[in-house]
């Protein structure tokens, strides 16, 4: 007999993070089993666990459909020119530093067009979170393959197959002096979500890498499967491997080991302390503090 | 001889004077480059990103040596796409922000001059324009970027650009720039040229109480109420800086007033037609220009920057010789003064233009004369200034015709 299910009346309680969605803006414009949701999900219950203020965290995006992770957040969110999220970061931060302020987009945004930025923003340990989609391949505009495209796997204007080595992004990002450098796949959502409160929490630059599911362009065009062999792909072949060496890491083909995991985190002065030493010791009384920046 | 020049009408609106602290009050010996950097101090700039290019370098090499000591922020960024974006995010931040460039430079920049019109962020952009086309002679002056400046990025918008003809004009003009954007939220330029800002003249820079300065207008209403790109008659929107708990978004994708995007025609056209009306309804506000003896002469001599001075000695020698010449100077380009020289063309004989380029503001000259008089261009490639000669022989050829 099947048992009498009574109708609660109660309000239901409200999801966590649904304070910092714009749900008006809802259905999202990825596709089904797109991994950018999942990292949206691990992004707000970081925020919300990890109890910053809110009002103070601003988040900047570039193009792609990464990119359009600001337009679905509730909070101080900038959508700017392709590859360049970085440099505005930048500005915004050093205008204010009590932002917080996290870049929010993808490989072809961040690697490809937004190369040379990122690598600057590292190497001055500039004071933002990177949190880096890695679908590997520009989504937005139909799949073409991108930086961190696998050596031999297909994108629209590699029809024959990619013959470009790929970046190791979190090599890269660790050589050029991030004080954090991680990366975690959207099956790993618990890892990446503390990995988020942390690399927030840092005084200089943080990166994340975020690998994510395309599975309307990258998995299929590569016959690789739906979204949730995908998920399993992940879950299986993800080696969580904290503190390796990065030069290690590399993901050179579509189907092979994932290592993942915290890779660096290390604590050397950010851009601002930096600046800010520098002229007070070197100017002494003379040096004026940006009001700007006052504690 | 004299001069009538129309007060330039500044809104009377709440407006401030200078921080002293960015001052350098006294009179001083300096070239365009320093002045120009000593106007955006007194404008209250604090934040700079650039990158060096002759002949622009000694702006933001003499900003960061001064702004240490006054309280601000200079960045050498990467190079200069990320200056043009830099300064955005420090606007967003609340902050008063500047880049510098020259020709190659300001090419670069060009995206987001479309992005901080889309945005409406309010930022300046100083071109000290150099020979072109790309590499050119990056020491020598040019004046062929005007139409780049106001058609550069793509799309359809619109940008206020003054030119100075002097390092006092660099001073005082930077300032204008400055209280420009602030008041309509629009990337605003100062047009310099290699010459003007590398010739050293006296500069007054007067008291910090004395200097003018206007504030972009905040939003004073509550966050369930705010919308970024809600206007009233002025089609200014009111601004929102990051961390007032107001939770704004903005993108360079079509927006409604919520700021959220909308991919539709009918949005695409509410947006773009105010941005373009945001300038063209202000436009006699905005317009700025100086004339002399025009009204009725046989020629009138249009030109601008550097070239203006050399203008003057032409139409001295032309004067000596009995012709009636007037001399127009426009200092705010854009929005050009078109009111003024579609009256002109009914009251002159002809009109000469001179520019360090060849045909950029003539082409607006000829335009709004409508073939109504005669329009010569006197063109020069670049490298150096026009002979006076040049331009006199223009005039005396109008006046022969």
């Amino acid at each position: 007999m099947k048992k009498e299910e009574s109708i609660s009346l109660e309000p239901r309680p409200q999801n966590p993070i649904e304070s910092l969605i714009r749900v008006e803006r809802l259905p999202h414009m990825w596709c089904p089993g797109c991994g950018i949701g999942i990292s949206m999900g691990a992004f707000t219950r970081a925020v919300v666990e990890s109890g910053i203020d809110q009002n103070s965290l601003s988040v900047v995006s570039g193009i792609g459909c990464t990119g359009r992770v600001a337009g679905y957040l509730r909070l101080d969110s900038f959508h700017v020119t392709h590859g360049r999220a970085v440099p505005f970061a930048t500005g915004l931060k050093l205008g204010n530093p009590k932002l917080k302020v996290v870049v929010y987009s993808g490989d072809g945004d961040l690697m490809a067009i937004g190369g040379n930025h990122l690598i600057h923003a590292a190497r001055r340990n500039v004071p933002l979170t990177v949190i880096l989609i890695n679908n590997f391949n520009y989504g937005m505009t139909g799949g073409q393959f991108g930086p961190t495209t696998p050596m031999e796997a297909f994108g629209t204007t590699a029809p024959y197959g990619n013959y470009e080595y790929p970046f190791n992004l979190p090599y890269l990002m660790d050589v050029c002096g991030a004080d954090y450098v991680a990366r975690w796949t959207v099956y790993h959502v618990r890892q990446l979500t503390r990995s988020i409160t942390e690399a927030m929490s840092k005084d200089g630059f943080s990166f994340i890498e975020v690998i994510t599911p395309c599975p309307e362009l990258y998995l299929r065009r590569n016959r690789l499967g739906d979204a949730l062999k995908e998920m399993i792909y992940l879950k299986e072949n993800s080696r969580i491997q904290n503190g390796a060496e990065t030069r290690t890491v590399a993901i050179e083909k579509s189907r092979g080991e994932i290592i993942i995991g915290k890779f660096v985190d290390r604590e050397r002065p950010g851009y601002i302390q930096s600046l800010d030493g520098h002229l007070q010791k070197v100017l002494g009384a003379r040096y004026q503090r940006p009001p700007f920046w006052e504690k | 001889m004299k001069k009538t020049k129309p007060k330039p009408k500044i809104k009377e609106l709440v407006h401030l004077t200078a921080d002293p602290r960015g001052v350098l009050t006294g009179v001083h010996f300096m070239n365009g480059d320093q002045a120009a950097c000593e106007g955006a101090l007194a404008a209250g700039c604090r934040f700079v990103a650039g990158y060096p290019i002759t002949p622009s370098t000694e702006i933001v090499e003499r900003f960061a040596s001064r702004i240490p000591t006054v309280g601000g922020i200079f960045i050498q960024m990467e190079d200069e796409i990320a200056s043009s974006i830099a300064i955005q995010g420090a606007a967003w931040a609340g902050l008063k922000s500047m880049t510098v460039s020259s020709g190659p430079g300001f090419s670069l920049m060009m995206e987001h001059v479309g992005l901080a019109a889309m945005l409406e962020t309010p930022c300046v952009f100083i071109d000290v324009q150099r020979a072109g086309p790309s590499t050119g002679l990056p020491t020598l002056p040019g004046q062929a970027d005007m139409m780049q400046v106001r058609w550069g990025a793509h799309g359809d918008y619109e940008i206020i650009a003054l030119v100075p003809n002097s390092p006092q004009e660099c001073f005082d003009l930077t300032i204008q720039a400055f209280n420009l954007s602030e008041e309509f939220r629009v990337p605003t330029f100062v047009m310099m040229d290699e010459c003007v800002g590398h010739m050293a003249e006296r500069v007054v820079i007067p008291p910090a109480d004395k200097i003018k300065i206007f504030n972009r207008r905040y939003t004073t209403l509550p966050p369930e109420e705010y919308l970024p790109y809600r206007t009233g008659k002025d089609l200014v929107p009111w601004f929102v800086k990051a961390g007032t708990g107001r939770r704004f978004h903005i993108t360079g994708l079509t927006h409604d007033e919520r700021g959220y995007p909308m991919m539709n025609a009918e949005t695409q056209g509410k947006l773009v037609r105010r941005l373009v009306d945001k300038i063209r309804a202000n436009a006699e506000q905005i317009v700025r220009y100086e004339e002399e003896d025009c009204e009725g002469a046989e020629v009138v001599v249009i030109s601008y920057g550097i070239t203006s001075r050399v203008a003057s000695r032409a139409v001295e020698m032309a004067r000596k010789q009995g012709i009636k010449v007037g001399r127009f100077r426009p200092v705010v380009v854009w929005p050009f003064p078109e009111k003024r020289i579609r009256q002109l063309a009914g009251m002159v004989g002809g009109f000469v233009v001179a520019e360090l380029n060849y045909g950029q503001i003539s082409l607006e000259v000829e335009r709004l004369v409508a073939g109504k008089v005669p329009v010569t261009l006197v063109p020069h490639g670049g490298g150096t200034v026009h002979q006076p000669e040049d331009i006199h022989r223009a005039i005396r050829e109008i006046v022969r015709l």
